[in-house]
């Protein structure tokens, strides 16, 4: 079953910052995503994978096209529905990861990572053990998780961004370039961690740039050049040439 | 659910006449009108608010946004002249015309505004719980016990050392004061709080905390926030949507990280690219 139906999304954006410049972001792009697929989104810098994401959660506002996603509740067009539906989606079904950690002050790692948990009205003491077991697997030391991010390393602040977007399972979920700080040991904790997801319920589009990444956690993988969709192949049929800059 | 709908909102400082709306705001790039000499607040402010829902309103100073607050607020200020429409879950009519005993009701159980400065919200003379307690008596509560239990609830709940509640609240420091003004605009359970410059004067560590708190205490309990600020990192870390203000317009709203990273006004992108 489709759970993502991207049909002729576009993004520009008008830069008056920059002389009213105008930039392509993605250009007329459409696929499909099934449910329980990992679809890993390749490209060189600048080919639009983010801009592709960001459309997705609606962290742009796409400038044409559809993204209509079959969620419990019903079809939705992420692109067009109300900022409010996007907010309870967000809320309830989509989860999103950037490559960064959005700080909150003073809250240490664990319950940074259980707090989406706990505002899914799940018990604090289970959210913090469902934490502990994601930090884990993730091979953030444990002396850390009582600590605040702040003061981690990126790779460390990597990793529990990515334990925070997997807490809740989502239906759908967003990963951009997860992995980009980590070494390759703790690398290989995450990608083990994330090769547990095709074939779950949850559903992901993630943006990556290893081809070693790619290869153990993708079903299929879309390849993006200068924001146009280039191909869509199974993961078996991808030689991972675009990725190399 | 719709907890506050407000239509048309308009502050304006001076004698005001017919031209004002049409010579002020961001396409004639000032907020004073060229006839009358006027000064055009805000106008033309259209937003609503849901249950447990927080807004932000950003913008420089000058741009409005603690004007339209304060009429959200259900403030007077005597020297302007306010108009619009403002809906509000469970009362008939519109909150601006109300008559003093309601509005008074309104503000003291319902909507409650933790204002920019805070010896505009506290009495400093007065010891820190007795600022929080106050704001209980004038809800009626009677009970000494019932008062005080409560006011030592809200000030673990908000983190302000209990043993310092029978001290005077300019013994406080800066941090541990908005607190308190957080703590007694909670007192009553309203469903929607004001915050007018949550951080002014606060240093940065400081501020990390009461806005953690805040944020905290908001989701537990479910309770709506406008949160006004010129600081965009306190709307990122509180808002669900942001509204843009210029020149006493909303110029842009939308959700609080698309604002951030998809700014579609001129002036919101020189206002995100100008942060240091």
């Amino acid at each position: 079953m489709t759970v993502l139906s991207v049909d002729g999304l576009s993004k520009t954006f008008d830069v008056y910052v920059l002389d009213d410049t105008r930039v392509v972001g993605l250009d007329d792009v459409s696929f499909d995503v099934r449910e329980g697929e990992f679809l890993a989104v390749v490209g060189a810098s600048g080919s639009g994978k983010s801009s592709l994401l960001n459309c997705l959660y609606r962290t742009y506002d796409p400038s044409s096209g559809e993204v209509v996603y079959r969620g419990p509740d019903g079809d939705v067009d992420l692109a067009t529905c109300p900022d409010r539906t996007i907010i309870a989606l967000r809320g309830d079904t989509i989860g999103y990861a950037s490559q960064f950690l959005d700080e909150i002050p003073r809250v240490p790692a664990v319950d940074v990572v259980a707090r989406p948990l706990v505002e899914r009205d799940v018990d604090r003491t289970d959210a913090r053990a469902t934490a502990r077991r994601l930090l884990s697997a993730l091979a953030v030391p444990e002396e850390l998780w009582q600590a605040y991010p702040a003061t981690f390393s990126g790779g460390e602040r990597q990793r529990v961004n990515l334990a925070q977007a997997l807490a809740p399972k989502p239906d759908l979920l967003l990963l951009d370039e997860p992995t980009s700080a980590l070494d390759p040991e703790t690398r290989r904790a995450a990608v083990d961690l994330l090769s547990s997801y095709p074939g779950s319920e949850t559903t992901v589009v993630g943006v990556f740039h290893d081809t070693d990444v790619v290869e153990a956690v993708a079903d299929r993988v879309l390849v993006l050049e200068d924001g146009r969709l280039q191909r869509v192949v199974p993961v078996e049929a991808y030689d991972g040439e675009v990725v190399i800059e | 659910m719709t907890l506050l709908e407000a239509e048309n909102l308009q502050t304006v400082y001076g004698p005001g006449c017919s031209r004002c709306i049409e010579s002020t705001g961001d396409r004639a790039g000032t907020n004073q009108c060229s006839h009358c000499g006027s000064v055009v607040a805000c106008a033309e402010a259209d937003l609503g608010v849901e249950a447990a829902e927080v807004l932000g309103i950003v913008g420089e100073s000058g741009s409005g946004k603690s004007s339209l607050a304060e009429l959200l607020a259900l403030e007077r200020d005597d020297d302007a002249t306010t108009a619009g429409d403002i809906r509000y879950d469970g009362h008939d009519g519109n909150l601006l015309e109300v008559d003093y005993e309601t509005r008074h009701d309104l503000r003291t159980r319902e909507i409650a505004l933790v204002h920019q400065h805070i010896r505009d919200g506290l009495n400093v003379a007065f010891t820190g719980g007795g600022n929080v307690a106050e704001k209980l008596l004038s809800a009626g509560h009677r009970s000494y016990e019932e008062v005080r239990e409560r006011v030592r609830e809200l000030f673990e709940e908000t983190e302000v050392p209990v043993a310092r509640i029978d001290d005077l609240t300019h013994t406080y420091s800066g941090g541990m004061q908005r607190r308190v003004q957080i703590a007694r605009a909670l007192a009553t359970d309203p469903n929607l709080i004001v915050l007018d410059e949550p951080t002014t004067g606060l240093d940065v560590s400081v501020q990390a905390r009461v806005l953690d708190t805040f944020r905290r205490v908001q989701r537990e309990e479910g309770v709506a926030a406008i949160v006004v600020s010129h600081d965009l990192s306190v709307v990122r870390l509180l808002a669900d949507r942001t509204l843009v203000m210029r020149h006493g317009r909303i110029v842009e709203s939308g959700l609080t990280d698309r604002i951030m990273e998809d700014p579609h006004h001129e002036y919101t992108q020189t206002l995100i690219n100008s942060v240091i």
